[in-house]
């Protein structure tokens, strides 16, 4: 259902559509990619950056946004909160209810440990929720683990801490099996072996996917394990500030009630920070495909404690953020919809590229083709191009799209549009972290310990972009492995005297660099209200 | 400019653009929302909401992310329902309709109304899915459920006290673990990599110079 103004470019890409079909367009050399990012990547944008001039990360540039929180106060006072007599005290403390902190919490109760997660809002509201596309394991004969590592690190510009890519792709297949003895149901043939496809940049088809609910499907699943196994699960409750002790470990952190305002203070012998990601950061103002509470919370907590970052400077713009109706300006739209067969075609019906690059290189070229090229669509709301979801169905023959991508099918119709029949419109949105706090292969954080980090709160797994389904992958590798060490290190911690010393000092360095900010953090929820 | 519309916010009017989703109404009315907003792209079920035109007969349910505000819309947020959720262990339990029975035998008190069907905020068949699971056709029960987002509108419509969503999780568990074909090639690149048949290969890597990665990449080969 698109007005008279998409019409002509509408038929451009109708009667193209059997000609698209049939073109393989040519994969960009390393050169042309170079080149493309530094000219039109968001990542790429000098002035969008400014200079850390506090904590570890001194003198690394962060986007505006980020460095704005990290060199923020402390929503409290060291004397507001009564450290001798905690509201809970248990061994292996989660912070994040999403795919990352619930595995590691069902790997700390079977580990034998008294873990308990705090999330801000409930578990399972997080962006593992909404993953769509799928998640990459080698597990074909034409596949390896070494073919899947050369991917991901090739990918995310060979920028990749090697030890944790190492666990990430090994620990791959096994991430599958336990996903499914947990009960997912993951798409297969009638012989068992799983429906896999390609995502941009992979050399081997390894997308194991649940239709296109493949995050939802993992998330909801894991949150039953968590209930069945009567985890205690503190909802609507954010921790606003690690506790570290007087060794300077982790130990604990101070929580507040999101309703009421109330503070707890939760002691524990490690904690793992399992946050996720940024998309409501809005850096450079771009629209988000992220859930509610994307604030970057972890890492704030562990900056402000001396934790240190990695690649913070890099995020992911997913090419096909939806672009039209503005109702769901961007939302995600699944590059499954690519794998599938759709191509990327500009107004007047031209396929501008190969649809299966990695996504910095993709969203690059879609900005490209609208600002530079002048080839995009005016949607009344920015520019957009056409990903044209109609030649899924002439591929894989009719109801393809009911069967595999049945979210976007349902998401387009509540606007009029289907999508079986009709393209849809395309802008890049902020989508993933790339960066975060820096750990070594146990998910401890690299200079504090008892300290552990998984999922989207992590720097360094895939270097400066990462792959389709890489993602999903990561929160469950390492929330595993986090659980684990938690679990692990809890029965040896001995934990000293409780002390939020470290919020006056960093107070005191915000003063001594000339940081003028009346700015407190983390942020907890964006605020969408009108600015009248 | 666009046209603006009335809505009633919990009774209350407020005046809000036409384009507006109800959860971007609600933030253009002036609410900082905690409760009822979750991913706002229709995946986590946090934004249950029931409605009423003004003049209609009929309560309408939604996704407040997902669900443009109308004229005359009467609206309440559902961000909560006390759903019934039965602990039980994975590795432990029948695959039968018996653990129904066990474990949510209220699905047998359905009385047909059809009201979960109508109130679904995914146009899921929900009484159909129950009836798959009364049968213990877990398969079915978890193929008509898949695309449930848990909002539990169909619970709070159910004369029976039925916890749909719950009843679907436990059957797509069932299905997904016990059901559906086991994987062979997954069993085999697991037992591959325990044995360390990739170590050699893996370890070459963590050593090789940054150049050779790159020309190993630039000129890998892809799978059609």
């Amino acid at each position: 259902m698109y007005s008279e103004n998409f019409q002509k470019s509408l038929a451009a890409v109708e009667a193209a559509r059997d000609k698209n079909i049939a073109l393989e367009p040519a994969r960009m050399t390393a050169q042309q990619k170079e080149d493309l990012l530094a000219q039109f990547h968001p990542d790429y944008k000098k002035e969008e950056f400014s200079e850390l001039k506090i904590g570890a990360n001194k003198g690394d540039k962060v986007p505006h946004e980020l460095a704005e929180i990290l060199q923020a106060h402390s929503r409290i006072t060291a004397e507001s909160v009564d450290l001798e007599n905690p509201d809970y005290d248990v061994d292996v403390l989660v912070i994040g209810g999403g795919g990352a902190g619930s595995s590691a919490a069902i790997e700390a109760h079977e580990a034998g440990a008294n873990v308990m997660i705090v999330t801000k809002l409930r578990i399972g509201d997080a962006n593992t929720m909404m993953a769509e596309g799928g998640i990459q394991a080698a597990d074909k004969p034409n596949d390896s683990p070494a073919i899947h590592f050369v991917d991901a690190f090739g990918g995310g510009h060979f920028a990749a801490k090697r030890e944790l890519l190492r666990k990430l792709v090994c620990d791959a297949p096994e991430a599958i099996q336990w996903l499914s003895k947990l009960g997912v149901e993951f798409d297969k043939d009638a012989d068992g072996n799983m429906i896999t496809t390609h995502g941009g940049g992979t050399s081997r088809k390894r997308m194991h996917a649940a239709k296109d609910y493949s995050g939802a499907e993992i998330m909801r699943t894991l949150r039953d394990e968590v209930f069945n196994r009567q985890i205690p699960v503190v909802d609507f409750t954010a921790a606003i500030e690690l506790i570290l002790d007087d060794k300077g470990n982790a130990a604990g952190a101070v929580l507040m009630n999101m309703e009421t305002k109330e503070l707890y203070v939760a002691k524990a012998k490690t904690v793992v920070i399992a946050t996720g990601g940024a998309g409501r950061m809005h850096y450079q103002g771009f629209p988000t495909s992220n859930h509610y509470g994307a604030t970057a919370d972890g890492l704030v907590l562990g900056y402000r404690v001396g934790a240190n970052l990695k690649y913070a400077e890099t995020l992911q713009y997913h090419p096909t953020g939806a672009a039209f109706p503005e109702q769901i300006f961007g939302a995600l739209v699944t590059e499954k919809v690519r794998s599938l067969g759709a191509k990327l075609v500009n107004v007047n019906g031209e396929v501008f590229m190969h649809p299966l690059e990695t996504r910095d290189v993709t969203a690059a070229s879609v900005i490209r083709e609208c600002l530079e090229r002048g080839n995009g669509i005016d949607t009344g709301n920015g520019q957009a191009v056409w990903l044209d979801t109609p030649m899924i169905e002439k591929i894989g023959g009719e109801g393809t799209i009911e069967a595999r991508i049945p979210a976007m099918m349902r998401m387009f119709a509540q606007y009029g549009i289907d999508i079986r029949k009709e393209p849809i419109l395309i802008y890049p949105t902020l989508h993933y972290q790339n960066g975060g706090l820096d750990i070594d292969a146990d998910c401890m954080t690299t200079n504090i310990k008892n300290l552990f980090v998984a999922g989207e709160a992590v720097g360094g797994i895939h270097g400066k972009n990462r792959l389709m389904g890489n993602s999903l992958l990561d929160i469950i590798v390492f929330g595993r492995t986090a659980g684990k060490s938690a679990a692990a290190n809890a029965k040896e911690a001995s934990v000293g005297k409780l002390t939020l010393d470290h919020i006056a000092k960093f107070e005191k360095e915000i003063e001594k660099a000339g940081i003028d900010t009346k700015t407190v953090s983390p942020k907890l929820l964006p605020n969408y209200t009108r600015k009248k | 400019m666009n046209n603006m519309v009335n809505i009633f916010l919990f009774g209350k009017k407020y005046s809000v653009p036409e384009n507006l989703t109800i959860m971007t109404a609600m933030e253009y009315a002036g609410y900082e929302l905690v409760r009822g907003c979750g991913c706002r792209n229709g995946f986590c079920g946090a934004c249950a909401t029931i409605y009423r035109i003004k003049g209609d007969r009929e309560l309408k349910a939604c996704l407040a992310c997902q669900t443009k505000v109308e004229d005359n819309m009467y609206i309440a947020t559902l961000p909560f329902f006390p759903l019934v959720k039965q602990g039980y262990d994975i590795e432990k339990i029948p695959t039968t309709e018996a653990v129904m029975m066990q474990l949510y035998p209220e699905i047998y008190a359905c009385v047909g109304c059809n009201a979960c069907t109508k109130s679904c905020t995914q146009g899921l068949n929900v009484m159909q899915y129950i009836a798959y699971a009364q049968r213990g056709d877990f398969e079915k029960c978890a193929d008509v459920s898949f695309d449930c987002v848990m909002c539990g509108v169909c619970s709070s419509r159910c004369p029976a006290g039925i916890s749909h969503p719950q009843v679907a999780m436990l059957a797509r568990r069932i299905n997904g673990k016990y059901l559906a074909p086991g994987c062979e090639h997954l069993e085999n690149r697991v037992k591959e990599i325990k044995d360390g048949d990739f170590n050699e290969l893996i370890e070459a890597l963590m050593q090789k110079p940054i150049d050779e990665i790159k020309e190993l990449y630039n000129t890998r080969e892809i799978e059609k």
